[in-house]
């Protein structure tokens, strides 16, 4: 009896409210799923919710199976089933439920058996695939309802396979007198599209009729699906523009039935719809921009109301404004427009304002000038995401001079800040900036310190990557190098010998690989000092085996004076094996558990930053060639060539009047420091820098400069006195945006000096990303030659670098040539003359620059690398300069990324006094990287003496790897199915020729040796092979006057490598 | 849009709808996380957040919190706008909506959403043609029970 009172109580409810009005809470509170909720809330721990939910569970699970269970039950269950799963309880014995409930019931329950399945269920849950034949009878029912909750859910949820099967329905539907039928149609169709675009592709004219609706609704809908073409290609509807253009005016003019109208405002959600699709087409394009200019000063106009839907209009103009082939006259009440949103008092539209300004900056940096003192105040707001925005707005206008100053700011906030996410990202920008235009090595040094410690194991790794690589590579003085270097040594000597536990990993990593590379450099520091420092960290318990592995490799390096092995090696054994797995192999394991977790493959650094680019490249580079770059020193190409960044780095110090030993404090000597003047995180380290004693020579310091910074300093003076907090605004706001108004605005916290190009390293290819465990001596890719003493660690200091010249006549001719400087970098080409010593079979193929690999007081050692059709040969030519003969010559190359084989085995056997010696070695890819690199050594010994032996590596591009593969367009089809490697990037086209795609495939023909296969309309395929045979394929489509470019392969990291090297080749045509 | 959350000031998750394929786990997750940060922020801070690679959008209603998760390139503006216009179709067809009405009423709440939101676009942006659509369904659904008895509900007939 009980059980049909409590059905009653259940049932009543929901026949009550027929006649009741929705709402009345009192009434479903009864129900059951009423009785739940307020036993909930009744509740006081969360193990007494636990057990209650799991009761109802249990009874909802014995009900649902129950074959006496109506459906109009079964809704009710479903209903509380949802409930359960909202709190956080799986409820998944009733998703099959839901299905059945979408399937058997009537309308009603089927309403609820849908919302059921939408909440329960995602796209790749198999059930999907039984509820594919209700939605079909749906479709077709004559019920408009059932008609609608059918679009309704294939709009939320559908297995992407089994679009085919209602895709028919669903286009039918386009045509449905209702017009809230179209509606749905439209929108489920842009759900496919966005799921599934190749499948419809085909009714592209469809949408074209929606978009003419005689509804509004249907219209609106079909903008939806016409924004995510146009971003695709906008090219492809430029025709459009003008449809477009009336329509928003139409909207604006008040056309619109009311019913559309929000808050008085007619049908915004269309208006910004338009706008955002008018942005897209006038970008760089004028003549489409013209067409939009009135109706864009109309909009302006109009929005009027002090409303937060006209602000959203407004921005959104604005954005457009910016982004269109400019006109003076919009730009200017645009520029007005952000003000308003600046200035304004209310939270978020200064933060709009904010991000409008980060946006326009670049173009317009006057912008930041006028709203200087707001921006400051927002540095300063107490809300994190004002402050962070603010961020990212000055990083925008950073140049050399206020770099010290914003960098601070950011550090700053990377202290208080405990979001990773946000951490990373700025850490990044901070490596960035510091790279970019770092005024000297001593701040160089300390804000990456900074840089490893805050950002700690999050940060990307590229980061302590291609600082080591600068460290490795070194700039255009040697001197410079050296110095920064030893400056490197010396903090971070310092760092160890205060609390290293307390230094993230990564930068221990950094720590350890700088020591063992450069700490010969301070001759007054004794190696066992370090390596009593590196060995303190292995014992440290909370190493991670990484690190440990760096730090060990580093102790093997400095080890290798096989005295000093004698007496390190006994003291480690036991603490840790020496060998050293340098490929990092042991971290596979790791990597592929990461790869199946679902973590993004890796991607070398040039292609992140390049993806990034291009992710940011609305609010990067929105004005592309239309105007003239107004930052001399923040220019767009230096955004596009992420590779290149390091060329403007500008670390070769000019650091004149710093001496060195003040450390932090005299780093800031300019009106900078007593705006800042917290002693910060710059003071903690001081004692970090105590021992360190390097003099700058002043002669370094170019007096464009020396112009820049003084005028920075002579700001401060010029300010009339105000009162303290304002003044200290005020010399904040000169350091901050010092240097920005230098074409056409008057600055107005003082004059400002023109930006000095802090370009002042010599460009230089960009090598490879692997990074931190190369030892490179130089990179032999760039044309110039640069030392190799510098770099290659103890072994090549000893070696005294004499006489080439006195002993060397015969060979290379012109003595004044080999000019006896002590820098090897001096060396003549002697390309031409060693050549002829080019084995016969390779002479007449192309072969690389020779460039010399080492050389001591007898032998010369010199490489270049010959492309033969089906192999690439190293060929290492050996001088003996010296009068006597030179036996038992032994090489001996190794290779991480490459396979090295020799017909001679390394032993080249004896050279005679100055004569030559050949070796040939087939070298092919075994793992794929930008830039491979061999290291070698040399021994050998003279008749009467000791063995001898040296090191050099060389290193080339993997480009030279490449060769073309002749294949059909079919078999082109069956294996780009097959390959599992792919990456996928927009690239610079070659424009200034009519037909850019043949053009653009052309010069890659040239440089890389691909093979185009064939050239259909607007994209081309193209074939090229690692050697020996290993596939890379490439699809390319011409696409918003970029090139798209596809490359697929079955070998990883070998498309992102191509990737790369197209981009250069394209960028450097 | 790619998500909307409902949820109160104690951290009580109200609604949740997802606009793009999510993992349960990763569900869960993001939820807790982002309630917490939402619930710390003080009533005169901004309305929107960089979460993740996300944009985050919330207001607040009473004792009920609004949040969605936008893309990067989406206006902010306009989203709160999405929000406040949600709000009025719910204080419309419930009269004078409150918080205990979601609760109680929380798939009727999801068919407004439905009604309003598709995909995670603006599906109708006139008022009046949502809760006619609402409604219209709502009459089917009675219609649909009408002849059915008292008895027969109760499983007696």
């Amino acid at each position: 009896m009980s059980d049909v009172v409590e059905k009653t109580l259940t049932a009543l409810p929901g026949l009550l409210s027929l006649d009741s009005q929705p709402g009345s809470n009192k009434l479903s509170s009864s129900s059951k799923l009423g009785n739940l909720i307020r036993g909930i809330t009744e509740l006081t721990s969360k193990h007494e919710e636990e057990k209650l939910i799991q009761r109802e569970l249990t009874s909802i699970k014995e009900q649902v199976s129950s074959p006496n269970t109506s459906m109009r039950q079964m809704k009710e269950l479903m209903v509380r089933a949802i409930y359960c799963e909202m709190l956080g309880y799986e409820a998944s014995f009733s998703y099959i439920h839901a299905i059945k409930l979408a399937q058997q019931g009537t309308a009603r329950e089927k309403r609820v058996g849908y919302l059921a399945v939408s909440l329960f269920l995602n796209e790749s849950h198999e059930l999907l695939l039984l509820l594919v034949n209700t939605v079909l009878k749906d479709l077709q029912s004559t019920n408009l309802i059932e008609v609608c909750m059918a679009l309704t859910v294939v709009g939320q949820i559908f297995p992407k396979d089994m679009i085919p099967a209602i895709l028919p329905l669903v286009e039918e539907k386009l045509n449905h007198p209702k017009e809230i039928i179209r509606r749905k149609a439209v929108l489920a169709l842009y759900k496919f599209y966005l799921i599934a675009p190749n499948q419809v592709q085909h009714i592209h004219n469809k949408f074209r009729k929606a978009l003419c609706d005689k509804d509004p609704g249907v219209m609106t809908a079909s903008l939806h699906i016409y924004l995510q073409l146009i971003e695709e290609n906008p090219e492809g509807y430029k025709d459009l523009t003008t449809s477009f253009v009336t329509i928003l005016k139409q909207v604006v003019g008040g056309k619109l039935p009311m019913d559309f109208n929000y808050h008085s405002v007619p049908a915004p959600w269309l208006q910004i719809q338009l706008l955002r699709i008018l942005c897209l087409l006038g970008k760089n394009d004028q003549s489409t921009s013209e067409i939009m200019y009135e109706v864009l000063d109309e909009s302006l106009r109009r929005a009027e109301i002090n409303h937060n839907i006209t602000y959203a209009i407004l921005f959104e103009c604005v954005k457009c404004i910016y982004t269109i082939h400019p006109k003076s006259e919009l730009l200017e009440k645009a520029a007005k427009c952000i003000g308003n949103f600046v200035l304004s008092p209310k939270i978020n539209l200064k933060y709009l304002g904010l991000k409008a300004l980060t946006y326009v900056v670049q173009q317009d940096p006057k912008l930041a000038l006028q709203h200087q003192m707001t921006i400051i105040e927002c540095l300063d707001h107490p809300d994190l995401i004002i402050k962070r925005e603010t961020l990212e707005l000055l990083f925008r206008i950073t140049n050399a001079q206020n770099v010290t100053v914003i960098v601070d700011k950011m550090l700053e906030f990377l202290r208080i800040n405990k979001d990773d996410y946000t951490t990373i990202d700025l850490v990044g920008k901070v490596a960035e900036l510091a790279e970019k235009y770092a005024p000297d090595n001593e701040w160089f040094i300390e804000t990456m310190s900074t840089v490893f410690s805050v950002g700690g194991d999050t940060m990307q790794p590229d980061i302590p990557n291609s600082f080591l690589k600068l460290l490795s590579e070194g700039f255009d003085s040697v001197e410079e190098d050296r110095k920064l270097r030893l400056f490197a040594v010396d903090s971070y000597v310092s760092l160890l010998q205060g609390e290293p536990g307390k230094l993230p990993q990564r930068f221990l990593q950094v720590i350890s690989w700088v020591l063992g590379e450069y700490s010969c450099l301070r001759a007054d520091l004794e190696v066992d000092t370090v390596l009593r420092l590196l060995a303190k960290l292995l014992d440290m318990k909370t190493t991670s085996s990484e690190t440990k592995s760096w730090r060990a490799q580093e102790l093997q390096h400095l080890s290798q004076d096989p005295e000093l092995r004698a007496r390190v090696l006994p003291r480690h054994t036991g603490l840790e094996p020496l060998e050293v797995d340098s490929s990092l192999s042991f971290l596979d394991g790791f990597v592929s558990e990461a790869l199946a977790a679902g973590a993004a493959p890796y991607k070398p650094r040039h292609q992140r930053q390049e993806e990034l680019a291009q992710a940011k490249a609305l609010s990067l580079e929105p004005y592309g060639l239309s105007l003239p770059l107004s930052m001399s020193s923040c220019s767009i190409t230096d955004r596009q060539s992420p590779t290149l960044l390091s060329i403007s780095s500008g670390l070769s110090g000019n650091s004149n009047d710093l001496s060195h030993k003040g450390g932090s404090s005299s780093l800031r000597l300019d009106g900078v420091k007593r705006v800042w003047g917290r002693e910060g995180y710059l003071a903690q380290r001081e004692p970090a820098e105590e021992s360190a004693h390097v003099e700058v020579p002043s002669a370094l310091r170019s007096p464009s400069q020396q112009g820049g910074a003084d005028g920075s300093h002579s700001q401060t003076p010029t300010q009339t006195p105000t009162p303290e907090p304002e003044l200290e605004k005020q010399q904040l706001a000169s350091s901050l945006f010092v240097g920005l108004g230098s074409h056409s605005s008057v600055c107005l916290m003082g004059k400002s000096e023109p930006t000095p190009q802090r370009f002042r390293r010599k460009a230089r290819s960009p090598a490879s990303s692997s990074g931190a465990s190369e030892n490179i001596s130089h990179s032999l890719v760039s044309p110039p030659i640069t030392g190799l003493a510098a770099a290659n660690g103890s072994c090549d200091e000893e070696l005294p670098d004499s006489d080439v010249k006195g002993s060397s006549p015969s060979l290379i001719g012109d003595d004044a040539l080999v000019a006896a400087d002590p820098a090897p970098r001096e060396e003549p080409p002697k390309d031409l003359l060693l050549s002829s010593y080019l084995p016969a079979e390779l002479s007449g193929l192309s072969h690389s620059e020779i460039t010399p690999l080492s050389s001591d007081q007898s032998l010369d050692l010199s490489a270049c690398h010959v492309q033969k059709e089906g192999d690439l040969v190293l060929v290492v030519f050996i001088y003996n300069s010296s009068d006597s003969d030179v036996q038992q010559i032994l090489l001996q190359l190794d290779s991480e990324e490459l396979e090295v084989s020799c017909e001679c085995d390394g032993a080249v056997g004896g050279a005679r006094g100055h004569s030559v010696a050949v070796c040939q070695y087939s070298l092919s890819v075994k793992r794929p990287s930008v830039h491979v690199e061999l290291v070698g050594t040399v021994s050998y010994q003279f008749p009467a003496g000791t063995p001898q032996s040296g090191q050099f590596s060389y290193k080339l591009p993997l480009s030279s790897f490449i060769r073309p593969l002749t294949l059909s367009t079919e078999e082109y089809g069956t294996m780009w199915l097959d390959f599992s490697h792919d990456t996928k990037q927009n690239l610079t086209l070659i424009s200034d020729d009519p037909e850019p795609l043949a053009a653009s495939l052309s010069v890659l023909k040239k440089k890389l040796q691909l093979h185009v296969v064939e050239i259909i309309g607007m994209e081309g395929i193209v074939a090229c092979r690692l050697l020996q045979d290993q596939p890379c394929l490439m699809h390319c489509r011409l696409h918003a006057g970029t090139l798209a470019v596809w490359l697929r392969s079955p070998v990883p990291d070998l498309p992102d490598c191509l990737m790369y090297f197209c981009q250069r080749a394209l960028q450097e045509h | 849009m790619r998500f909307m959350l409902l949820f109160s000031r104690q951290g009580k998750l109200r609604l949740q709808k997802w606009y793009t394929a999510t993992a349960e786990r990763d569900k869960k997750k993001m939820v807790r996380e982002l309630m917490q940060i939402v619930l710390a922020r003080k009533p005169k801070m901004c309305s929107f957040l960089e979460w993740r690679d996300l944009k985050i959008v919330y207001k607040r209603y009473a004792s009920l919190y609004f949040c969605c998760a936008i893309e990067e390139q989406d206006n902010e503006l306009i989203t709160l706008e999405v929000i406040h216009r949600f709000v009025e179709l719910l204080d419309k067809y419930f009269g004078s909506v409150c918080e205990l009405d979601i609760i109680f009423n929380f798939e009727k709440a999801y068919f407004i959403l439905d009604e309003f939101l598709m995909g995670g676009e603006i599906q109708d942006t006139s008022k009046k043609s949502v809760l006619k659509a609402i409604e219209q369904a709502d009459l089917l659904q009675e219609e649909d029970e009408s002849p059915r008895s008292v008895l027969e509900e109760m499983g007696l007939a």
